[in-house]
């Protein structure tokens, strides 16, 4: 992938555009604005009635967190005696690419779990949209805008791909006893938009037509991966979290899964919150990086200053003293 | 071979039969089971009669075990509060039997819903011990609660009546199971092309994941146990219009059992399956009836070996399912098809 | 109230409880080392009694040769359903495997029926007559006998599995399969031994069970109360089985004496829906825990 110092790009269109006065959202009066908008209705109708995406309001994404779509405040969160997250608090910036880093077993997909509803929190709450959603249940949250794919494929083996696609958009749909058992009639119809809209809006944007009459079992891994995508999308959510998207993909699958997610950040307005290893593509697309270790976040930040801080490349890769270590292997030789 | 058989809307892709070929056998078929009456014997009119009865059972056993994966034990007893509703009220009320099945049905499922109550903190064979334990209550309840269920006697009914017209002969009451099954069972159909059934397999596949997209847990199994117990139900209350006395020996814990055994044999998570797999489970019994009265001339021991022999073939029947073909005869079904379908080609 | 009866009843509950125990045993074992829940564990334990009926009764061998021989039939039945319908559904989902013993029971109560008729048996004696008092409480020789022997057998399971090499490999491979192949120990032949030595017990128990009660093809049906017994005490616990298994006879045992016939399943199903609310996994059982 290119890289381009981004920040420097931007600031400098940004100007450019704030001069002209033809976009003015850019201007910081706008970002403070925006964060006035706590009013959820109106920003979720903003991203899903406009026909053509690209009409959403251009915001830049690295304004210090505008508004702050998920925070996560003091969670702790323990199975028994073991720790699996200690007094964790960060935010995800909205219309951002957020990534949580970290060893394994430090606590990244219980994270996930806590946000998601599956587990809950000792202490410390969990907002969203500044609404606090530590009492909900997962449907509830699934209802709100929060979208999930998990870290080993969770789709529905029994289904076809385009079933475990609508079946993301279940909380949208409201199809009841009486009108599925008759069928035609109100259920026919509903069942036809969303047909239309899944194979319009997500289908072709994930390039999965051709698969999409077979069942899920028989898909190679990769395709796996992207209809779980396609489902979340399925699910309108303003706040995707992507838990390990392009684990055991190869290069070229990486590079599509990226192209998608950055896509979906920039056409589609949604937020993304990932989990993800592969640290050249987390450094190329993430506009937010969170570092966990032992349940702790150790840094938080752009993903060139993570990158440098101590702490992270301690956690990765331990003390970094090469002197240090080679004495401590010579005395274990002798000893032994 | 199936050629050019590109579709032009979503309508089209999504309907149950989409080509012409399709449309025009399952009107013959429609057509011959509404001509079948006038030309069958009376012995293969009963045996019609029991069919379409196993088959709404059976798809609402389907529905619950098949689709949604809550196991249960519990089919016979289903049936029987369906059975015992439909006797009392035909013994009490003047009521005509659609709302007499009606109301046979909504008890059941509101019972249904009772029994699957657990099934959001116990899951898989423990749920099935469950509702095994709920069946042994309605069981006892059948017995014991004898000022309305006549206890060990039962309670016998009247035909059937609807406007006058009474349901006496199996000739009529072929015309009140046969069309109530097709109906029931494109119902059942219908479920699994939108959201609720989509809902059932999701829980079935894996509900933890299922409820983090959106589906509440509870709500749903509840709903799956009410609209199987429904069907369990309505089963049950044709049963009794059928027989005419329902006792608490009309729905032993074997029957829960056979209609497990028929869905696994049929093939479980399709709907075809469970019909196949009832027609086949309530001809077997008659078939070795058969088999038997013709080897009596030369083997006069047979009719004292063909009961248990047919809990031998039955046992078989299960386990050689499930060993070789799990997905059942709906697949054995969907194997053939394929292969006409494709001809000339194999694959 | 009657305390004598209701001593009386007490004992003789408990004395079944302990040969529904042993059935329990029975079931824990198949279940400890191959997760498979044996719905034909009561009809096992008929034809290993119908088989010492044929030996001690038909073939008219004595006891002590007929006891060990109807055992070794169980033993073998056990081996043979394992390897030929057990085996190939490994790696399937419970429920199939649930169906395929429940098909198996079917088959076991027919071929029974076929082989020994239908009507009611009773086994030769074969334990000592005379009847026990304990104080002024009065035990039938027969339950006595049939709770000692039972809890003898027991006793030397209990042993086994805790101390012998055997009892940990079985233990090893309940818990993780892959590892215990990769330590050597063969997976295949525990299953099987799991089997043979679970329908062991099954088989005496149910002798001692038929020695009490008689005999037909409907005995199986006990399974149904060892159903409730193991769930009670936690499907993998064997500690569980000889607790809930006590319980549960002297429950039985009392609710029939004291209420009625009918009341006894009634007092068996009520005890089970109590401890699926209060505790599904049983009293000694491991709570399995799914990982997302």
């Amino acid at each position: 992938m290119v890289r381009l110092d981004k920040g420097k790009a931007w600031s400098i269109l940004k100007s450019a555009i704030d001069k002209t006065g033809f976009l003015p959202r850019c201007s910081a009066q706008k970002v403070s604005t925006c964060m006035q908008q706590q009013d959820s209705a109106q920003l979720k109708a903003r991203h899903w009635l406009l026909d053509s995406p690209k009409e959403r309001e251009f915001q830049p994404w690295n304004v210090g967190g505008c508004v702050k779509i998920l925070e996560a405040v003091n969670v702790h969160l323990s199975f028994g005696g073991v720790a699996a997250l200690r007094d964790i608090s960060f935010s995800v910036p909205e219309d951002s690419i957020t990534t949580v880093i970290g060893p394994n077993g430090a606590g990244k997909t219980s994270l996930f779990n806590c946000i998601s509803g599956f587990y809950r929190p000792q202490q410390g709450s969990i907002f969203f949209r500044g609404q606090d959603i530590s009492r909900l249940k997962p449907p509830a949250r699934a209802a709100l805008g929060l979208a999930r794919t998990f870290q080993n494929i969770a789709l529905f083996r029994g289904m076809t791909v385009l079933d475990n696609i609508k079946l993301g958009a279940h909380v949208h749909t409201k199809t009841g006893l009486l009108g599925a058992l008759a069928y035609l009639g109100p259920a026919r119809r509903e069942e036809m938009a969303l047909r239309e809209e899944v194979e319009r809006r997500i289908i072709d944007f994930l390039e999965i037509d051709h698969i999409r009459r077979q069942p899920v079992a028989s898909l190679p891994y990769g395709l796996q991966k992207r209809v779980e995508l396609a489902r979340a999308l399925a699910m309108r959510p303003q706040l995707l979290m992507l838990d390990e998207p392009v684990a055991g993909m190869n290069r070229e699958e990486k590079e599509d899964m990226a192209r998608f997610i950055l896509d979906i950040k920039e056409e589609w307005g949604v937020t993304v919150l990932m989990v993800e290893h592969d640290m050249s593509m987390v450094m190329d697309i993430s506009d937010h990086v969170v570092v966990l270790n032992f349940g702790q976040v150790i840094a938080s930040g752009l993903p060139q200053e993570v990158q440098k801080n101590p702490a992270v490349i301690e956690a990765y890769l331990g003390d970094g003293d090469i002197a240090t270590l080679r004495r401590r292997l010579n005395a274990n030789t002798e000893a032994a | 071979m199936r050629i050019g058989d590109a579709k032009q809307s979503y309508a089209a892709d999504e309907a149950l039969w989409t080509s012409t070929t399709q449309q025009v056998w399952f009107g013959l078929l429609l057509l011959s089971l509404l001509l079948f009456p006038f030309f069958a014997s009376p012995y293969l009119l009963y045996l019609a009669c029991l069919v379409g009865i196993a088959v709404i059972s059976a798809t609402g056993l389907n529905i619950l075990t098949g689709f949604t994966g809550l196991i249960s034990l519990g089919q016979a007893g289903f049936m029987g509060v369906g059975g015992y509703t439909v006797a009392w009220l035909s013994l009490h009320t003047s009521l005509p039997f659609p709302i007499a099945l009606l109301a046979a049905g909504l008890l059941s499922a509101a019972i249904g819903m009772v029994v699957g109550l657990p099934s959001l903190r116990i899951k898989g064979l423990y749920l099935a011990i469950a509702t095994l334990a709920a069946s042994v209550f309605l069981h006892f309840v059948f017995v014991e609660w004898a000022s309305v269920t006549g206890g060990m006697a039962g309670l016998s009914l009247r035909s059937a009546q609807l406007f006058g017209l009474t349901f006496h002969n199996d000739f009529r009451m072929y015309f009140m199971i046969m069309p109530l099954a097709v109906l029931m069972l494109l119902a059942a159909r219908n479920i699994f092309r939108t959201r609720i059934g989509r809902a059932f397999i999701a829980i079935r596949d894996r509900d933890i994941s299922a409820e983090i997209l959106g589906i509440p847990l509870l709500r749903y199994k509840l709903l799956s146990f009410a609209l199987s117990s429904f069907y369990a139900g309505v089963a049950g209350g044709l049963f009794a219009y059928f027989y005419r006395v329902v006792t608490p020996e009309s729905f032993p814990l074997s029957m829960s059992i056979f209609y497990l055994a028929a869905i696994i044999v049929g093939g479980m998570g399709s709907i075809l399956g469970g019909v196949l797999g009832a027609i086949f489970m309530t001809l077997v019994p008659e078939g070795l009836k058969l088999l038997t009265t013709a080897i009596t001339p030369i083997y006069p021991q047979a009719p004292v070996f063909m009961s248990p022999l047919l809990g031998v073939v039955f046992g078989v029947l299960i386990v050689g399912f499930l060993i070789f073909e799990p997905n059942g005869l709906a697949e054995v079904w969907r194997r053939i098809r394929r292969f006409f379908h494709l001809w000339p080609f194999r694959t | 109230m009657d305390w004598l009866f209701f001593a009386e009843v007490s004992l003789a509950g408990l004395a079944t409880g302990g040969l529904y125990a042993l059935i329990a045993l029975g079931f824990v074992i198949i279940y400890k080392a191959t997760r498979v829940i044996n719905f034909a564990i009561g009809e096992i334990m008929m034809f290993a009694a119908y088989l010492f009926l044929s030996f001690a009764g038909g073939m008219e061998l004595p006891a002590w040769l007929a006891l060990p021989l109807a055992v070794l039939g169980g033993m073998v039945l056990g081996g043979l359903v394992e390897r030929l319908m057990i085996r190939p559904m490994l790696g399937e989902s419970p429920i199939t495997v649930v169906m395929v013993t429940i098909g198996l029971a079917s088959i076991l109560v027919g071929l029974a029926e076929i082989i020994w008729t239908a009507d009611p048996q009773l086994l030769p004696e074969f334990l000592p007559r005379q009847p026990i008092f304990i104080g002024e409480i009065y035990l039938a020789p027969k339950v006595a006998w049939g709770f000692v022997i039972g809890a003898a057998v027991l006793t030397v399971y209990l042993l086994y599995f805790r101390f012998s090499r055997g009892g940990v490999a079985l233990r090893a491979t309940a818990s993780d399969q892959a590892a215990a192949y990769s330590m050597g120990i063969n997976v295949r032949r525990v299953f099987n031994l799991a089997w043979v030595f679970g329908s062991l017990a099954a088989s005496l128990a149910g002798i001692l069970v038929s020695a009490t009660g008689g005999l037909s093809p409907q005995s199986g049906a006990i399974g149904l109360s060892v159903l409730v017994i193991v769930i009670v005490g936690g499907l993998d616990s064997i500690l569980g089985a000889l607790i809930a298994g006590l319980f549960v006879g002297w429950l039985e045992t009392v609710a029939g004496a004291f209420f009625g016939g009918e009341y006894r399943m009634l007092a068996t199903f009520s005890v089970l829906a109590l401890i699926l609310i209060i505790r599904p996994y049983g009293l000694f059982g491991t709570h399995e825990i799914e990982r997302l």
